[in-house]
């Protein structure tokens, strides 16, 4: 966490001011504890309210007992990046008090368990609106079985600050209710929590804090989801059917919830039949084995992971490059190298995943920038996979994929699925022929037969050793550059027909900034912060690898400056444009902003760092 | 060849024919190669059907050898059982015979094997087994046994893993050890192993005549032919053709399977019961730490579901073929379901 940023001036602490719908809520708690669930109930009632908001758990490798953070923006311009000013602080956590207490903004509220934390920390920081709540007293006089008090003592502190913001209690009853849905003796004991934290600030605490939030109109239609759950849907609505995988942090969630929809549509109730094979394998190279396994037999299969597992993975990888069977790998980016920092974030695999395997590779990468298109691409990867007969892969991150996030209701797919060049019996009985790798179109893009096919054309050996046109073994080097050259043309030719870069052009910029990823949802904020610094901008975002090089090259050429911004240290995505466009003029151009401390990338670091280059 | 001689379902033997092997003259691995192409010709599996997975060795090339007719794919070290488990799940109608060897299943593919077993997962998994890292020219694998020698004169210091035993610890549903030169047996346990609904384990100990067959190997051709202790006598029946078999009561059992073909085990090692998994660890450890050699059926439980069956998959309609139609909710499937998340 970085200390109070003195350029922040958008939210002035006048306690005289108010401050409607723009606030940054964090909890400090420990994990363990139940109080995701309490932030989930706060995230969701500020969300039902009409608000926009963004919801951040910032959490450590560890099942109990260790610091996490909940962080929640709430904000009426629909800005959902994470923010490093926090403006109310709720201290919950002994371990980590001290250090809360000093990071939080300038004249920032604090509500914090009075009985657990020390108030001499405060005196460090006389700026602060404090509100000291003995909550274990509070869950002790009225929650009656001690178990459960650890956990209420989260919804105590929801209905305290509920009061205090002034939300609407009967949103706050609706979500416990909503929430505990499946085990209805806990709304009852939820709520009371809730009324116990409003009814001590009622009638002790004076509201001195400038922070409100009132209802709004913002969120019509919109869903409050975690990322990997939208991933999870691209993949059913996809067509889905095979699903191997290992579990791993961020990744697991996506599996998870995609069994979840598997249980839910797949099964038929005529007669339990299943539509769907899920497995937990044994690592990350059984999981790429299978679905290549799969893939190869026909069916649309696909596995999710992170970092680690990829490199596990990298092997097979290449193979199904090279032997060109459709599949499909999300990587749930997390911080590498190793195992890093697991709980946390970063953009750090994206040449991984590119050149993953040895040996000479390319793979077509879909990068998600946002909820929306996580579903989306999720869903495309498998016609992109099918249509082009390679590995295709899904990169989101640790903060798209595990953190709350607003979105539209996904679209329903109109089209049905492109399954490529497959041959069937009767393809083959009119074609007359069949070479599994030769290039009949032109296109680079071979035709394929599924085993069991039962024509006599069709049957063909797979194998990552060199082979020629019709599959056969050969060692011979002018057959395998052939093909491999082959193979590279194929994947050349998917730049324009994979999901295009988007431009927001402004005439009057001279800089250019350009993203991809979880890192747009910084950007519109990013943007309307330089522009009123004076440096308006125009912003092109890019959303699948290899690149649409003609666009990047147009949007070089009508700027003078443009800055990558990535969250990673080496600038993967710059190297793999100053790979593509091979002229100085143009790469002369390019400066870069890189985040890589793990945390979401948020728009005061980026508008810091851009405005400080923008200098020289 | 007589091309009007076919199978009961109407395929000739050269549909089950493959490339020349290019291994070297005398290989073990080609007999089994040959035994593979006879069996699933005389069972009538439609050629087209058979999928042939393996991983990488000496045994993995030999998919190219036989069924070319069949679906091959020479995937990774180690790895096979993994591409099996994808492409049977994807297409339960495809029948899977994955090649492996010692080092791809005993070394490096180890975890494979076992959870392959795990999962009892219908499949052939064959293990062409000589003891011996034989393309990147003769190292110790770790099936071979401690004291056995190299031909560079180098000694074996550690204990062997027996796959057979392993298998069986991980509940494996079909476990087999034959020999690549005793013909009789091996085609009749390939017959029982296709038959069998679950994960066949066939052991098959295959000389290297390059890297393993000199004075010191206990995997050489005259080692085995010297130390092959049989358990049983096995034959196989197929469910076509239960009328012609008359037992005479005492001489042998028979294990039925689902399919209505039935293994016929003449006993020769005295009372021993190929469905009592203690006994078979036991006849294992026993004839192993006699340096000798145990071929046979060792271990079989019919009855058991396969990975297919646990997974609830239909039995006749692969995943690999329903659309859009069948995979996708219908739009306001997908609304209610969303509606949990406003």
């Amino acid at each position: 966490m970085n200390p109070p940023d003195t350029l922040e001036a958008t939210q002035p602490s006048s306690p005289t001011k108010v401050i409607v719908n723009d606030v940054t809520f964090q909890m400090a708690t420990a994990n363990g504890t139940g109080s995701q669930s309490a932030n989930n109930i706060f995230a969701k009632t500020l969300f039902r309210m009409g608000i926009p908001v963004a919801a951040k758990n910032l959490f450590p490798s560890n099942i109990q007992g260790l610091p996490t953070w909940f962080s929640l923006r709430a904000s009426k311009d629909g800005y959902t990046s994470c923010k490093r000013d926090i403006d109310f602080l709720v201290g919950m956590n002994p371990a980590t008090w001290s250090k809360d207490v000093a990071e939080v903004r300038q004249g920032a509220a604090v509500l914090y368990n009075s009985d657990e934390l020390s108030s001499e920390i405060l005196k460090s920081r006389p700026d602060l609106v404090t509100y000291p709540v003995p909550i274990t007293t509070l869950v002790k006089e009225h929650i009656p079985a001690p178990k459960l008090r650890k956990m209420l003592a989260n919804v105590v502190y929801v209905g305290a600050v509920a009061e205090l913001l002034g939300m609407d209690h009967d949103v706050l009853r609706g979500v416990i209710a909503d929430n505990f849905k499946s085990k209805p003796k806990a709304v009852d004991i939820n709520v009371k929590a809730a009324e116990v934290g409003r009814e001590y600030v009622r009638q002790n605490l004076e509201k001195k804090d400038p922070f409100r939030v009132e209802t709004m109109n913002a969120n019509e239609g919109k869903l409050l989801i975690e990322g990997n759950t939208m991933g999870a849907l691209g993949a059913l609505m996809g067509g889905c059917t095979t699903l191997f995988w290992y579990p791993i942090t961020p990744s697991s969630s996506l599996p998870e919830a995609l069994i979840a929809q598997f249980r839910r549509f797949r099964i038929d109730p005529s007669n339990e039949e299943h539509r769907y094979v899920d497995v937990q394998c044994e690592d990350e190279l059984a999981s790429a084995g299978a679905v290549l396994g799969a893939g190869w037999a026909g069916a649309r299969s696909c596995t999710s992971t992170s970092g680690p597992g990829i490199s596990l993975m990298s092997e097979f990888i290449g193979f199904g490059y090279y032997a060109e069977i459709p599949s499909v790998f999300f990587d749930v980016q997390r911080v590498g190298p190793s195992t890093g920092l697991p709980t946390r974030t970063a953009q750090g695999d994206i040449l991984l995943c590119y050149h993953c395997s040895h040996g000479d590779t390319k793979n077509i990468c879909l990068l998600p920038g946002g909820p929306e298109e996580y579903y989306e691409f999720s869903r495309q990867a498998f016609d992109v996979a099918d249509r082009f007969q390679t590995p295709v892969f899904v990169l989101s991150d640790l903060d798209l994929g595990m953190n709350f996030w607003m979105c539209d209701q996904p679209e329903y797919p109109t089209e049905g699925f492109d399954r490529g060049k497959v041959m069937s019996e009767e393809d083959l009985e009119n074609a007359k022929s069949f070479g599994r790798y030769r290039d009949v179109d032109g296109d680079g893009i071979p035709y394929r037969t599924l085993p069991g096919n039962k024509h006599p054309l069709a049957s063909y050996f797979t194998r990552g050793s060199g082979h020629d046109e019709d599959a056969n073994y050969s060692e011979d080097g002018d057959t395998f550059r052939r093909n491999l050259a082959r193979i590279g043309k194929k994947i050349e030719g998917s730049r324009d027909k994979l999901p295009q870069p988007i431009l927001d052009a402004n005439d009057k910029a001279k800089v250019g900034l350009i993203a991809y990823g979880s890192t747009e949802a910084a950007m519109q904020e990013v943007r309307d912060m330089l522009s009123s610094d004076g440096v308006p901008t125009s912003y092109l975002r890019l959303r699948a690898l290899p690149v649409a090089k003609n666009v990047v090259e147009d949007f070089l050429r009508n700027h003078e400056r443009v800055y990558i911004i990535e969250q990673n240290r080496d600038g993967q995505l710059e190297t793999i444009l100053r790979d593509d466009i091979r002229n100085g003029e143009l790469t002369d151009r390019l400066r870069h902003v890189r985040h890589f401390t793990g945390i979401p990338i948020d728009a005061q670091t980026v508008r810091s760092s851009v405005l400080e280059q923008e200098k020289n | 060849m007589n091309t009007a001689t076919t199978n009961h379902a109407g395929f000739a033997k050269s549909d089950y024919e493959g490339q020349p092997s290019t291994l070297c003259k005398g290989c073990g691995h080609d007999n089994i190669t040959r035994h593979i192409i006879t069996a699933y010709y005389e069972m009538g599996i439609n050629p087209y059907d058979v999928v042939k997975p393996s991983g990488i060795g000496c045994s993995s090339k030999t998919p190219a050898y036989f069924i070319h007719r069949g679906y091959g794919i020479n995937s990774v070290h180690g790895r096979m059982p993994s591409v099996s488990l994808g492409a049977k799940l994807a297409n339960g109608n495809l029948q899977v015979v994955g090649i492996s060897g010692d080092g791809d299943s005993a070394s490096i593919g180890m975890g494979q094997f076992c959870h392959a077993v795990r999962r009892n997962l219908d499949m052939v998994y064959v293990v062409e087994n000589n003891g011996v890292y034989g393309l990147t020219k003769g190292q110790f694998s770790a099936t071979a046994d401690r004291g056995s020698t190299l031909k560079t004169g180098d000694i074996n210091s550690l204990e062997d893993i027996d796959l057979c035993a392993t298998a069986i610890t991980l509940n494996g549903t079909f476990v087999a050890r034959a020999y690549s030169n005793d013909a009789k047996q091996l085609r009749a346990m390939i017959k029982a192993s296709i038959a069998h609904r679950g994960t066949s384990l066939l052991d098959v100990i295959s000389p290297c005549v390059t890297f393993n067959n000199h004075e010191g190997s206990t995997k050489s051709i005259s080692y085995v032919k010297e130390h092959d202790v049989h358990l049983n006598q096995v034959g196989f029946v197929p469910h076509w053709e239960q009328d012609e078999v008359e037992l005479k009561a005492g001489e042998a059992s028979e294990i039925r399977l689902p399919d209505g073909s039935q293994i016929v085990v003449r006993q020769v090692r005295d009372n021993y019961d190929p469905t009592d998994r203690i006994a078979a660890l036991q006849v294992l450890r026993e004839v192993a730490d006699q340096g000798e050699i145990l071929t046979g059926l060792i271990y079989v439980s019919p009855q058991e579901p396969d990975f297919n069956t646990i997974s609830k998959l239909n039995a006749t309609k692969g995943l690999c073929h329903y659309d859009e139609a069948d995979l996708r909710p219908t739009k306001e499937q997908m609304s209610e379901y969303l509606a949990s998340y406003r």
